[in-house]
């Protein structure tokens, strides 16, 4: 049977308060157990929620990014379960009116092609703590740093009918709350976790199939992973004529496998009901048109610029601005070089390639864009050669200095004076006299893969330093011995 | 001395005629004699009382302070008190020390205040006899076969007994007023928000309002003075400055226009409680008051509503008591589920167990339309009943309780006579308006209370009325006799 994939997902984006939702107690990551908590975090009888203002202006700036509803007046709701982590015994959240209504994100896939995905809602909820097994022989521990941390909850539509444009949405969410500044966006350190939400169904048939969940996959390699083997396993069931189970499953990375957590009969139920400590939220218009003006360019809008401004491809502008700090990198970069194709090309090669081996960010290039920029100008000025050029950038890595420093201690400027560069063919012909000889007997299209050698030992002899482009006509001209 | 006034015991502090170490010393003693047969408090705070009374006599000696400095006062068990044993009157928390204070009572504090100790109630507010207390029952002063009413009956009992010269209450659904009737006090149930709640344990959050309990309405303005007010910790407090409750409180009443809701006077309301409320509204009209009669037709309506909205909450506020952080954890549980079943099993009396169920079964998938939101839906037309009411009228007046204190164990196999105890004090906790219980007289020996009711932050309003009527009348004087034993 050929199936269809229904996709939606719910990912759980931590908001970069300094506070937590509902208390004055620090947001961080890594602190002391216990040590970033209030009375309120802890649970405490007699203490009270204080809603965090700077949450809810983060959730307006994401509800303006993707085209949504801005709630005017949301209501937190409790959430009722029993959780040694979680102390208040409910969790606050939203349920009925949540701040971010309806809206959309246009994705785009690797293909070229866009595809609309519709946002039911996104809502603010508090996180609860963390259960710690090691350390604690038969017992276990209880971590409240992250108790009451401001999570953002973004619930798609079942829009999504594949792996890649699964991935590529929740790239594009991830995209959208960095450069809002709303979010760190550290996968590692659960910033962002994904719950997703997959049925099959034949290939044109309208009525969705029996879904499952599963629970917090936190990368994009994962998600993808995710959801392949789960795709595979309910096709496997259906193809057997077998019923899927409406259930909650955990996808095991090391294993790639999903595994059952607990079936719809065992699931709870929530209790939800409007939180009496805490009143609605009401905004005025003035706070969310106010608001709207402060939205910093967005991933789209800053791609379509370094098309019409910079002259990129789509594809190049696209990669670019996938990240505010690549597409900061870049811009700073280009501000130097004054040549937007060529920093493009050495942002996503060389700068890119250096940083995936080392597992870096780009906000954590040893290079700076300033001092990245100063190397480009000396290849646009052909001071230095490309393949020079990369040997600089790795000095440069090595924090041996500027591009121009290293240069000159170095002596790796391009050789441009023709006489020399003359001179030093001459010498090579005369050393190499029987290819000289089979070079001029041979027909044209032999001499044009036979000229690389001749161009290899002149780079040679020059140490990289011979300028390609002027090396490689002379050394035409004078091969043909004229 | 324990019968004076917080306006004159303020003036005899002032003169040096006693020092607040000398008073505080004298109702230590009085609680001490007296208290084994009332049962009363659940902790006396002996030291720290008498260190607060030392450092306002200092105060007091360099002419500083407030009305209620150096003043020994005790708050209900439920509001967090910093290093002292708070309860809730529930073996759940009977090893609880707080680490923080209550907004009320830190506000207190800071206005000089010494505080004797932590009164006893119904466990986590649930109850209008105090009989629902892991601590014991309390005695009603005036006739110690009878309940002090609840749940702030320890507060009550304390006050009528002269064991403390005013105290703290809390009230969801009556918890300040019932035991106020009961007791021959006069209690005030703020407006929704008037008062902070913070650090004070919930039991239903949308309902529960501390305030204050004294011998008169002119010592509950001046508690109000220190405890009402904006507190950023609260969210559901009123970003509004609180009034000045002594200022007002010798406005003639001239020209005050009461309703009487024709429902508080119907069925079940014992006939000498309706004669003394009757002739405490003509002593009104004598003061220059008219009379109007009204109606709040959703009035029996307020029971179920509020026995599905309370305990819903109550099911929910009570979840962090699960033995993990604090309070009481049973012995080797077995696993996770063992220690949460076993330690709420045995930490929460019946009455708690009972409305946590109620709650949870009100509360869950299915039965939420059909109760939680019907109950809400109630409750607005209760309130615009009291909207309209009030559009009409200055204040509302009525009976507290349809009966006297009664006997200690005579309700207790009767839940809904237990309930119905409530009929006419639930309906303003829903409505979050607030009202009074002002002594009216006396039926077969035990205490009446007239219930005040009044508009949104009209706090200052119905303690003018009231203390008009107490310049006119001696109840809110008047001693039991066990009380003069000491």
């Amino acid at each position: 049977m050929n199936w269809e994939v229904v996709i939606g997902l719910e990912i759980h984006t931590q908001l970069s308060t300094k506070s937590k939702l509902f208390s004055g107690a620090a947001v961080g990551f890594g602190a002391e157990p216990n040590t970033q908590t209030t009375l309120v975090d802890l649970g405490m009888p007699g203490a009270l929620p204080v809603f965090n203002k700077e949450a809810l202006r983060m959730a307006v700036m994401f509800g303006h990014a993707i085209n949504a509803e801005i709630g005017m007046s949301s209501v937190f709701a409790r959430k009722n379960y029993f959780y040694p982590d979680l102390p208040k015994g409910y969790q606050t959240s939203q349920m009925d009116h949540p701040i971010v209504g309806k809206g959309y994100l246009d994705v785009m896939l690797e293909d070229g092609t866009t595809s609309r995905v519709g946002i039911t809602r996104a809502h603010l909820e508090e996180d609860a703590g963390k259960s710690l097994h090691e350390d604690f022989q038969g017992m276990t521990g209880i971590d409240l740093n992250r108790s009451s941390t401001p999570l953002l909850e973004i619930v798609s539509e079942p829009d999504i009918r594949s792996a890649k444009e699964a991935v590529a949405y929740v790239k594009m969410i991830h995209s959208i709350v960095t450069y809002l500044g709303i979010c760190d966006g550290n996968m590692a350190e659960g910033s962002m976790r994904c719950d997703i939400n997959l049925s099959l169904r034949p290939k044109g048939q309208k009525e969705y199939g029996t879904r499952t969940e599963i629970k917090n996959v936190n990368s994009f390699r994962f998600i993808e992973k995710a959801i392949y083997t789960e795709i595979e396993r309910q096709a496997d069931i259906l193809e057997d004529g077998g019923r899927i189970i409406q259930e909650t499953r955990l996808y095991d990375p090391e294993k790639n496998e999903t595994r059952s957590m607990r079936s719809k009969e065992d699931a709870n139920d929530y209790r939800y009901f409007p939180c009496p400590d805490l009143l609605p939220v009401v905004l005025t218009q003035e706070y969310v048109d106010g608001i709207k003006s402060t939205l910093p360019e967005l991933p789209s809008q800053k791609a379509a610029r370094f098309q019409s401004e910079h002259g990129l491809s789509e594809y190049d502008a696209n990669v670019l601005s996938s990240s505010r700090a690549m597409a900061d990198y870049f811009e700073t970069a280009n501000n130097v070089a004054k040549d937007a194709k060529l920093t493009a090309n050495w942002v996503m090669g060389e700068l890119s390639k250096l940083l995936n081996q080392e597992q870096l960010d780009i906000e954590n290039s040893p290079v700076s864009a300033e001092a990245f920029g100063g190397l480009l100008v000396r290849v646009k000025d052909n001071t230095i050669n490309g393949k020079t050029a990369k040997d600089v950038l790795q000095a440069m890595w090595n924090g041996e200095g500027s591009a121009d420093a290293i240069i000159e201690a170095k002596g790796l400027k391009q050789v441009t004076d023709t006489g020399a560069i003359e001179a030093m063919i001459q010498t090579i012909l005369d050393a190499n006299a029987a290819q000289v000889e089979q070079y001029r007997a041979a027909d044209e299209d032999k001499q044009k893969k036979m000229i690389g050698f001749f161009v290899g030992q002149v780079m040679k002899a020059s140490q990289g330093k011979a300028n390609p482009g002027l090396v490689n006509p002379i050394l035409a001209k004078m091969l043909k011995g004229k | 001395m324990f019968e004076q006034s917080i306006s004159t015991l303020a003036q005899q502090l002032r003169n040096k005629d006693i020092s607040s170490v000398e008073l505080t010393r004298l109702f230590l003693a009085r609680i001490a004699k007296l208290d084994p047969q009332l049962n009363s408090y659940i902790t006396v705070s002996e030291q720290r009382a008498l260190e607060q009374a030392a450092a306002a006599d200092t105060l007091l000696q360099n002419g500083n302070g407030t009305s209620l400095t150096g003043i020994p006062i005790a708050h209900k068990d439920l509001f967090c008190t910093e290093g002292t044993l708070t309860t809730c009157g529930s073996k759940m928390l009977n090893n609880f020390i707080p680490p923080y204070e209550s907004t009320v009572t830190s506000r207190i504090q800071q206005a000089g205040a010494v505080m004797l100790g932590k009164t006893n109630m119904d466990e986590f507010a649930m109850g209008s006899s105090n009989e629902n207390s892991f601590y014991g029952a309390v005695k009603n002063p005036w006739n110690l076969d009878m309940v002090p009413g609840g749940s702030s009956g320890g507060s009550a009992a304390a006050i009528a007994a002269g064991l403390a010269v005013a105290a703290t209450g809390t009230d969801t659904g009556g918890s300040i007023r019932q035991p106020a009737s009961f007791c021959g006090i006069t209690g005030l149930k703020p407006t929704y928000g008037r008062v902070s709640r913070f650090g004070m344990i919930a039991y239903a959050s949308s309902l529960d309002q501390g305030g204050p309990m004294a011998k008169s309405a002119e010592d509950c303005a001046h508690l109000m003075q220190a405890m009402a007010g904006f507190d950023e910790k609260d969210s559901t407090s009123a970003d509004t400055p609180s009034e000045d409750y002594l200022a007002n409180l010798n406005t003639p009443l001239t020209g005050l226009k009461i309703g009487l809701p024709k429902e508080y006077f119907g069925e079940g309301l014992d006939s000498q409680v309706a004669d003394i409320i009757m002739a405490a509204v003509k002593e009104f009209e004598k003061l220059g008051a008219t009379v109007k009669e009204i109606s709040l037709p959703n009035l029996q309506l307020s029971i179920p509503s509020y026995y599905v909205i309370a305990p819903s909450e109550a099911s929910s506020n009570l979840s962090r008591f699960d033995g993990v952080r604090f309070g009481h954890r049973c012995d080797d549980p077995k696993d996770l589920l063992d220690m949460y079943m076993r330690s709420r099993a045995e930490g929460f009396g019946t009455e708690v167990q009972k409305r946590i169920m109620v709650g949870t079964y009100a509360l869950s998938e299915g039965y939420y339309d059909a109760y939680y939101l019907k109950a809400q839906k109630i409750r607005r037309l209760i309130k615009e009943d009291f909207v309209k009411a009030l559009d009409e009228v200055d204040v509302i007046m009525g009976p507290v309780a349809p009966t006297t204190a009664f006997g200690l164990g005579s309700k207790t196999s009767d839940p809904v006579a237990m309930y119905l105890e409530d009929i006419y004090t639930l309906s303003v906790n829903l409505a979050g308006i607030p009202a009074m219980s002002v002594p009216a007289g006396f039926a077969n020996g035990m205490p009446v209370g007239l219930q005040v009711m009044g508009n949104y932050f009209a706090e200052a309003k119905l303690l003018n009325v009231a203390h008009q009527y107490q310049q006119h009348t001696d109840w809110h004087i008047q001693t039991p006799t066990m009380a003069k034993g000491a």
